[in-house]
């Protein structure tokens, strides 16, 4: 699928370059806003991101498989992101990541049948403190628990 | 006590609040002052890095060149994704201004006109947070060109956020540079040392973003008062991140040398049932776990926690009840090293994964006499034989765990050796992330 970043995508693009003496340096932020825009990383996207950067394409592909953050394939409406490290995990963090694989029937990295959810088992996000926790696409959910969690997911639609 | 960096003042993260309770007088005050004399205060008053190293901040400073056409660079390092530390966010969303005033501070005292806020992707909301803080100082004539004529001198910094995207790596500094260099996160060898060679080849000071929040406190006040707060050695007061098993768990700041007892069973609430503690990793996984039995006495600051045999890393504390089965404390942590291993080193990227490998041998019940030699041998073969420091974060939980908690793997490790049919083998979980499933045409 041909994929071209629209003109207020180039332009935030542009700006970006601007903080840099190298272009270059902006391509995480360009993998981002292409991922926003076309909603996962695509070769396609890549290749829009090597043009606009004046990089290579192999260049920009190996930041986006450098980085765990980019979804080399469609993502869900939803990206789930279970913490299951340390400080999670000693407060039940398997016990919600097993919770929510059996309800969706999907396992890491995998997507729902109808889109509307993938799930990602993650390392620590910075919220050991409110552990165990989950991510729905930009949100935190701290201080979870297995029902928390799936009454959370039953929002969704 | 007084907090410095998360003090108990509503809405401090508006600028107008911020500037009305003294901020950004430290600034003016330190735009009036030589950067060497600021370097020499930093210096005396003994603040040493939040980071994890907890080196000297103001000797840190002192190795930019000072005579030099070369272009200079601040990082402020806000990657935070070390288990255990949740601390720096508290400062993005309660005192962002303290940190970009630090910053500002830090950018004047090595000539940098240029700093880069790198906070690690998962932020979103914070990276919001940062942002606004950004533009908010950008508007009112503190950061840019606009605050030469606001405070009256011929120094500006431009001040950027850079935002990372899913790699704990980036949070060592050589590694951190090449991110924001637009390249893979891989660490680099040092030296040469990002004084002499950093961002693009020039000079740049790597600095935690707790770090430079203490900085406006001891212009303003001075090294001699800063020096007196806490541990002698390692002044201050420290953000300690509490988590795992205890009734409170959160971020409490607290003057350094606080007795982890203290923090565990006073601020923090004690531990969940009152049980007993098995173990205490103190600064973030990867410093070497405490017995419960070790604890008593033990003070939370760098020298001390050195002495009884772990380090203060990111403050990050996470304790464990008597309950917490080790072994799986031990491969999720080896889990997170091997996920997270960029892969340049093979001592660090083999060994991670055959130790990885023994664990869930051992969790599924198949472990072999010998097996935690081999591990020690393994984690052994690691340390200090890797390009940065993410081989010694692996290596030293095995290790300091395995000598420390003998017995509680014992218990894994049968007699002999047990062949099992190759399809019986599997291991506990799949773990596997998924690969980039196409390939450039
Ligand atoms: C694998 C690894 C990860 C690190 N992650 C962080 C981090 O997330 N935040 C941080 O401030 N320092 C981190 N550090 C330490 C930095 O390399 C560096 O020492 C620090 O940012 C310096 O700041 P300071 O002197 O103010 O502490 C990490 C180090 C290693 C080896
Ligand atoms: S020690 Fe590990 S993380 Fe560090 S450079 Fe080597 S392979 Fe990469
Ligand atoms: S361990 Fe889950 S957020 Fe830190």
């Amino acid at each position: 699928m041909a994929f071209e970043f629209t003109q207020e995508n180039v332009a935030r693009i542009e700006a970006e370059t601007k903080k840099y003496p190298s272009k270059k340096s902006a391509v995480m932020k360009a993998l981002y806003i292409g991922q926003e825009q076309n909603g996962w990383v695509s070769n396609e996207v890549i290749k829009a991101v090597a043009d606009r950067l004046e990089i290579t394409p192999e260049e920009a592909l190996g930041v986006a498989t450098f980085y765990t953050m980019y979804h080399k394939k469609p993502a869900g409406k939803y990206h789930l992101q279970v913490c299951t490290n340390v400080s999670c995990m000693l407060r039940g963090g398997y016990e919600i990541y097993d919770a929510i694989r059996e309800k969706l029937g999907i396992t890491n990295g995998e997507v729902t049948d109808d889109g509307v959810f993938s799930l990602e088992e993650v390392e620590c996000m910075g919220a050991c403190g409110g552990a165990p926790m989950m991510a729905v696409n930009e949100d935190f959910f701290e201080n979870l628990t297995k029902e928390e969690a799936l009454r959370i997911l039953e929002t969704k639609k | 006590m007084e907090k410095l960096i998360l003090p108990d003042i509503p809405d401090l993260d508006k600028l107008d609040v911020y500037k009305k309770h003294g901020g950004f007088e430290a600034a003016k005050k330190a735009l009036r002052m030589s950067p060497d004399d600021i370097i020499e205060e930093v210096k005396k008053s003994g603040l040493r890095g939040r980071g994890g190293a907890a080196f000297s901040a103001g000797l840190k400073w002192s190795f930019m060149p000072k005579t030099t056409d070369r272009p200079k660079y601040l990082c402020i390092n806000g990657d935070e994704s070390e288990p255990g530390s949740f601390k720096d966010r508290q400062i993005f969303e309660f005192n962002p201004f303290q940190m970009i005033e630090g910053a500002l501070i830090a950018s004047y005292a090595i000539g940098a006109r240029t700093c880069y806020i790198y906070i690690r992707g998962e932020y979103y909301k914070w990276i919001k947070l940062v942002q606004k803080a950004l533009d908010a100082a950008y508007e009112d004539g503190l950061l840019g060109e606009k605050m030469k004529k606001t405070f009256g001198t011929d120094f500006a910094v431009e001040m950027y956020l850079h935002v990372g995207a899913g790699a704990y790596i980036c949070g060592e500094e050589s590694s951190l540079m090449s991110s924001i260099e637009g390249k893979r996160g891989y660490p680099r060898v040092k030296p040469p040392f990002p004084a002499q060679a950093g961002l693009w080849g020039d000079p740049t000071t790597i600095n935690n973003v707790e770090t430079v929040a203490n900085v406006p406190h001891i212009i303003n006040r001075g090294a001699e008062w800063y020096s007196k707060i806490g541990a002698e050695k390692h002044p201050g007061t420290i953000l300690f991140g509490v988590s795992g098993h205890v009734k409170k768990p959160g971020v409490y700041e607290l003057p350094s040398g606080t007795l982890l007892t203290e923090i565990i069973h006073e601020h923090a609430g004690g531990v969940l049932g009152d049980k007993k503690i098995k173990a205490v990793i103190p600064g973030g996984s990867s410093m070497p776990p405490l017995r419960g039995d070790q604890l008593e006495g033990v003070r939370m600051d760098a020298d001390s926690l050195k002495e009884a045999g772990s380090g203060i890393g990111t403050g990050g504390i996470m304790v464990m009840d008597e309950d917490t089965d080790l072994l799986k404390v031990l491969w999720r942590i080896t889990h997170f090293y091997h996920h997270e291993s960029c892969g340049q080193c093979t001592p660090c990227r083999e060994g991670c994964g055959w130790m990885e490998k023994i664990f869930l041998r051992m969790l599924d019940g198949r472990g072999v006499k010998g097996d935690l030699d081999l591990l020690v041998s393994v984690a052994n073969n690691i340390e200090g034989n890797t390009i940065c420091a993410l081989g010694e974060a692996a290596a030293w939980p095995v290790k300091f765990m395995i000598a420390r908690f003998r017995d509680e793997f014992e218990k894994y490790v049968g007699e002999e050796i047990k062949l099992e049919p190759a399809d019986k083998v599997h291991s506990m979980r799949k773990t596997e992330t998924p690969i980039a499933p196409f390939a450039l045409k």
